[in-house]
Formats: structure tokens, C-alpha cells, sequence
């Protein structure tokens, strides 16, 4: 096996990331099952091999500020949580987001307490995807490392920051062969972080200061931006992060020679499907074995597994849904008192098709519960067949 | 170091209309602190009077570089900032200011600003204390002195003492501690001028005066802060590496060279202490 050529965890895939793409300030507190990502960061960092100024704080809501902040300052930055810490932070997720802050960060997807649990599912990050964070969702160790670099690209070209999804212990405690990059060939795909705003103290700025509703003129009698237009400024940038994430995943693939799908969705055996099955993360895996035992019994099915969930591919969904019959959208989240929040999102992507596919809401998985290829073969197999409908979100092997 | 006000600079950092209130103590103390860390200066604030103070965008009062945080962050992002310039090898030699209220600081702040003393950061932190959450109408806070009326204590005022957060701060060994008042420009200025100079975690307590939520008149601002310091309520001191030195006027008061104050008139100026009798 070549040098370069690692057998790494998913923890450790997106630790080595932040080391090919040298993070200069990484600020982060331990959580299950993240800590092993700061913790190979911080012995990178006191071996000299990654010259970053590592800070140690006292929660996740720190970490995320002094990120914030160093980034502000004009640093490249990167943290890692899970869950709960993830939740900590949330007020800080605007602010980042707010603030137009190129932050990558990435999330080992687990669940939320109360009751505790320590494994995984994705409600953590589906909990935060309306606080202005692109978020992309990883199948194996390989995708987290190339996902974090071409997520520094997306970041710093937007202005937006990067959560990089990975399924707990499924993917961040289990070993993978990965290829690590140079830091020389990453420099060449991913420039110097150009901040947005300079320090200077014969410019001073008041940086994010309270911003009226309405327009108000500066003191040369300009027009400038109440709070809605910087809201609005905010969504059209992730809106256009639709057409540049594609343009970042092909300009990998020309440098390093892997891609995933088109950046934002990954696909299987479309060409002649009537059914999908949609899903998101590490579920892909499982799915795809479940597509090839479906094809076996003749059933045409396809996969797509949604790999930037925020912003929502909508067109590309849309595209991919038309003529098809149904569509079961298995996913390990819940968007409490309707149904699986992916599978929600499509209902309203395809609401402009007529005669719309059937679309099946899965639920599974939630808390760390063993999901096989078997199951969602079985699953589908019956919503396809009308034996699983009773017009609300099926629960697998669940009580 | 100066001796006399009339040797401040000239040089102005906060300009002229502020949307500070009548008799603000902040904008006096800012004012004069920003004449002691001069132009190569971040000001880190949160939520709070100073916000308002600065103005709405897109106009300024402040001739700094301003970056506003989350109500509970001060220290962290100030610690962020810090971690920035160095890692970008910034040129301008920065000093990092935190710069928050007291329920920035004793309440919601205290978790952050604990973990960056103890990480001994190289930013000086400063609590301006004008004893409840003013900028939101007056609550209470745990800085607010017992009996003081507040809008969440309108009746008996508070029933508990005011937290102390020199001893919290001092517990955490940080090479540099002070306390200052706007009523004494000098001495704050000249002990913001030393935190510059050193190196690590500095912590700058300002006891701030205010007018709206005191219930005083806001001609008085100087009046009330020069009274706490004599009476003994508000003390003006340095801890440096752990050994306190006073200075002023409570060095004057802890030596006998001038008898301490009652403070009858201190609290009798105030509408906040209107339920203490004068007994008690």
C-alpha cells in the first residue's frame, strides 16, 4: 500500500483534513464520539508537524466563539462536535453564519439526550439547518477527509460556513483505508484564506453592530442595508453555493481524481428507475446493497443519497422525481409532531410535478439502532407494494 | 503615567453623540480608557449598555475597531481574536479589550471569562459594574447590592449580596487586577495604561454610576462615584501578582490619612435605596 495511504477512522480522516488544509486557530471541548478529532489535532500540534494555535475552552459554546473570532481575525479555523455540544452552540451557529465567517466544522452525527445517548443518528445536525450553515453529509472515511478540503474551497469562496456531517461510530470509530493528500497539492487546490474584513487602526469598523429594520444613510448620505437585506443577501449566497459546490467537487476530481456525484447529490441506477429509495449519510451504504436486492426481484429502483442537505439541491431533486412512482426516504432524524425532516423537505420540492410520486417517510436508526440493508430492502419492497400506508411516518422496528 | 487630568491626549476615540443616557459613567470611563489604549485596539463587546452606546449602524461614535458578541462570549472571543492576529502574524500589535457589564461578567459571562484567565490569555477583560442589567430596563443582576430596588426586585429590593467578583477573579492568579472609577480619570487611565504593559490575563473592574437606573440626578454622576469610594463601598486598588496595593483615595482611607465617610448620604442620593431607612 502506498505511503500516502492511510487506515484511519472517520475521527481521524477529518482531523488529518484540517491538517492538509493547515487550520491556524482550532478551538474545540471533548464530546462523544468527536473527541478523537482535536485530540490527534492537539498532538499534530505539540509534535510541531501543524503550526495552529490550539485552544483549549471550557464548552462547545466557547469553541465555536473563538472560531468566530479567530476567523474575524483572519485565521483558518476548524472545530468538531457532537449532539449536545452541538446544541450548545446554536446561538453561536447564527452568529457565524450572521457574520459571513468561512468557519468549517465538523459534526459526528449522534443523538440527542434526554434519555442520553451516546450513538448515532442525525438529529443533532438536522436540529440546526435553519441557522445559515451549508451542511454536507459524508458515506465513508475517504468522502469526510475530501469533503473537508473542498469544504474550505465552498467556505472561503462564499463566505459561508461548512458543517461536515459523519455518522458516529459508524463512521468515526471505524477504520478505513484513506488517502492523505500533501499539503503542498492541497495549497494548490485551496489558496490562502483572503478574510473579508482587514483589521486596520486607521479604519476602524464596528463590526456586527445593531442594524435597524428599515435603510438608514451613513454619514456621506449613502443608503445602506436595513436587516432584511442582509438577511436576504445571506439566503441568495446559499442559494448560489447550488452552482458552486458542483464547480468545487469537478475541480477536485480534475486535481485528486475522486468526486462524489455532482457535490450534491450521489446517485445509483437512476436510468430506468421507477422507485427510489433517498436517504443521507452512512444510510447510502446500506441502501445501495438494498437497491441490488430489490433489482434482483425485478423491482426498478434507483438511490439517491443527498450529500448537501443545506442548501437543498431542489431543482436536481425535482429533476430526479419526475415519472417516478414512489420515492421512501429513509432517515435517522425527526422533525417532532410531522415527519422525517428530508423526507418533508422533497414533498415540497415535488410539489410542482404533476402527478407527483408517492413519497414514504421512514424513520430509523434513531439512538444508534442497527439498521441493515435487509431491513430497508423489505421496508421499501412493502410501501411499494401498499402493504406498509397509513398516511403518517413509518417507524422502523419500532414499537 | 500622568499626574493630572489636564495631561490626557487630546485625541478623541469616542466622538461626540453617543446614545449614552444623560450622566452615562460609561461613556466618561470609556471616553478616558480609550485614550489609554490609543488606536491599536479591539474593543470585544456584548450584549449591553456599551451596544447601544456605540451607535446603529451604518454610524459609530467609536474610533476603534468594535466587534460585537454574544452576550456570554466576551472572553472567549476576545480569546479568538487574540488567537487570530498571532496565528495570521498580524503587525499592528492589537491590544484585545473585553469590554462588558456586570451581567456580562458575574452572570452569564463568568463560565468563559473563568476558563480565559485560567488559560492566562493575553487580553485585559473589563467589568463595567453599574450593579443591574441596565441596557434591558434595570433587573437585577448578581453585582446588584442587597435592598437595591431593580425591576425584578420592585418591592423589597434584592434579598441577597452582591456578588464579589475581584475574589473570583483573584482566586484564578492572574497577573493583573484593578479597580477604577470615571470619577477618578487619572487613576483609570493610568491603570489601563499599565495593562497594556503586561503580559497575560488583566482584569479591570469600573465602578459606573448610572443616572436612569440608580434614581439620581444625572448632574451627580461624579458626585455619587466619588462618595462610594469615600464612604468605603467602592474601593480603588491594584492586585499585582497576587499582592494588593491601594491607591487614592481608599489608599488615603486605609491609613488614617483621611476618615471615611458615612454613607448615609451615598445611599440617600439614590431612589434604588428608598426603603433603607437611615438606621439601617
Amino acid at each position: 500500500m502506498a505511503d500516502d495511504i492511510k487506515i484511519l477512522t472517520g475521527n481521524y480522516a477529518a482531523g488529518y483534513a484540517a491538517y492538509s488544509a493547515m487550520a491556524q486557530v482550532v478551538a474545540a471541548y471533548p464530546i462523544t464520539p468527536q473527541s478523537p478529532v482535536v485530540e490527534l489535532i492537539s498532538k499534530l500540534v505539540e509534535e510541531k508537524k501543524l503550526n495552529c494555535n490550539f485552544i483549549n475552552v471550557e464548552s462547545e459554546h466557547s469553541a465555536l466563539a473563538v472560531c468566530i473570532n479567530a476567523s474575524l481575525a483572519g485565521a483558518r479555523v476548524f472545530t468538531a462536535t457532537s449532539a449536545n455540544g452541538l446544541a450548545l452552540m446554536h446561538e453561536l451557529l447564527h452568529w457565524a453564519a450572521g457574520s459571513r465567517l468561512p468557519i468549517v466544522m465538523c459534526c459526528a452525527n449522534r443523538g440527542m439526550a434526554a434519555p442520553w445517548t451516546i450513538l448515532n443518528d442525525q438529529q443533532d445536525s438536522i436540529s440546526q439547518r435553519d441557522t445559515g450553515w451549508i451542511q454536507l453529509y459524508c458515506e465513508d472515511n475517504q468522502e469526510i477527509y475530501d469533503t473537508v478540503i473542498q469544504a474550505y474551497k465552498i467556505a472561503e469562496s462564499l463566505y459561508l460556513p461548512v458543517m461536515v456531517c459523519y455518522d458516529g461510530f459508524i463512521l468515526s470509530h471505524r477504520s478505513m483505508p484513506v488517502k492523505i493528500e500533501t499539503q503542498k497539492k492541497i495549497a494548490e487546490f485551496l489558496p490562502e484564506y483572503q478574510p473579508l474584513v482587514e483589521f486596520n487602526p486607521d479604519n476602524p469598523q464596528n463590526i456586527n453592530p445593531v442594524v435597524l429594520s428599515e435603510k438608514m444613510f451613513n454619514k456621506n448620505n449613502e443608503l445602506k442595508n436595513g436587516y432584511m437585506e442582509f438577511r436576504k443577501k445571506l439566503q441568495d449566497t446559499l442559494l448560489e453555493a447550488l452552482t458552486i459546490i458542483p464547480q468545487i467537487n469537478n475541480e477536485y476530481l480534475q486535481k485528486f481524481n475522486r468526486c462524489y456525484g455532482d457535490g450534491l447529490i450521489k446517485s445509483y441506477k437512476l436510468n430506468d428507475a421507477e422507485y427510489l429509495i433517498i436517504t443521507l449519510g452512512s444510510l447510502g451504504a446500506e441502501a445501495l446493497e438494498a437497491i441490488e436486492l430489490l433489482r434482483k426481484k425485478n423491482i426498478k429502483i434507483g438511490l439517491v443519497n443527498v450529500k448537501t442537505y443545506r442548501p437543498f439541491p431542489k431543482t436536481k431533486i425535482l429533476e430526479i422525481l419526475k415519472n417516478k412512482k414512489t420515492a421512501v426516504v429513509f432517515e435517522k432524524n425527526i422533525s417532532y409532531g410531522f415527519e422525517g425532516a428530508l423526507s418533508a423537505d422533497i414533498k415540497a420540492a415535488v410539489y410542482e410535478i404533476n402527478n407527483a410520486p408517492k413519497i414514504q417517510s421512514v424513520i430509523c436508526g434513531l439512538g444508534g439502532r442497527n439498521v441493515s440493508f435487509y431491513e430497508i430492502a423489505d421496508t421499501t419492497e412493502k410501501i411499494i407494494k401498499n402493504e406498509i400506508s397509513d398516511n403518517r411516518e413509518y417507524w422502523l422496528r419500532t414499537d | 503615567m500622568i499626574k493630572q487630568i489636564t495631561e490626557l491626549s487630546e485625541q478623541e476615540y469616542l466622538l461626540c453623540g453617543t446614545r449614552a443616557c444623560s450622566g452615562c459613567g460609561l461613556a466618561i470611563a470609556y471616553r478616558h480608557a480609550l485614550k489609554a489604549l490609543g488606536k491599536n485596539t479591539i474593543i470585544v463587546i456584548p450584549a449591553c449598555c456599551a451596544t447601544v452606546l456605540q451607535g446603529m449602524y451604518p454610524v459609530s461614535s467609536a474610533q476603534v475597531t468594535i466587534v460585537n458578541t454574544a452576550f456570554e462570549t466576551t472572553a472567549s472571543a476576545a480569546a479568538g481574536i487574540y488567537a487570530g492576529l498571532q496565528a495570521t502574524k498580524n503587525k499592528h500589535n492589537f491590544n484585545v479589550v473585553g469590554w462588558a457589564g456586570d451581567g456580562g461578567t458575574v452572570d452569564i459571562g463568568l463560565q468563559a471569562l473563568s476558563a480565559a484567565a485560567e488559560r492566562n490569555d493575553n487580553i485585559i477583560y473589563v467589568c463595567y459594574d453599574n450593579e443591574a442589567y441596565m441596557n434591558t430596563g434595570t433587573q437585577r443582576s448578581g453585582a446588584t447590592p442587597e435592598n437595591a430596588l431593580t425591576t425584578t426586585t420592585p418591592l423589597f429590593g434584592k434579598q441577597h449580596k452582591k456578588k464579589d467578583i475581584i475574589k473570583i477573579m483573584e482566586a484564578h492568579n492572574i497577573p493583573y487586577i484593578a479597580t477604577c472609577s470615571p470619577a477618578y480619570p487619572v487613576d483609570l487611565y493610568n491603570k489601563f495604561l499599565k495593562a497594556k504593559s503586561i503580559q497575560g490575563f488583566k482584569f479591570i473592574y469600573i465602578f459606573i454610576p448610572c443616572p436612569p437606573g440608580w434614581g439620581f440626578n444625572p448632574a451627580q454622576t461624579i458626585k455619587i462615584g466619588k462618595l462610594a469610594a469615600e464612604c468605603g463601598i467602592f474601593e480603588l486598588f491594584e492586585i499585582i501578582n497576587g499582592e494588593k496595593i491601594y491607591n487614592g483615595i481608599t489608599e488615603r482611607i486605609k491609613n488614617n490619612k483621611q476618615p471615611k465617610k458615612n454613607p448615609v448620604e451615598y445611599y440617600s442620593l439614590q431612589m434604588r435605596f428608598k426603603n433603607l431607612s437611615k438606621n439601617k
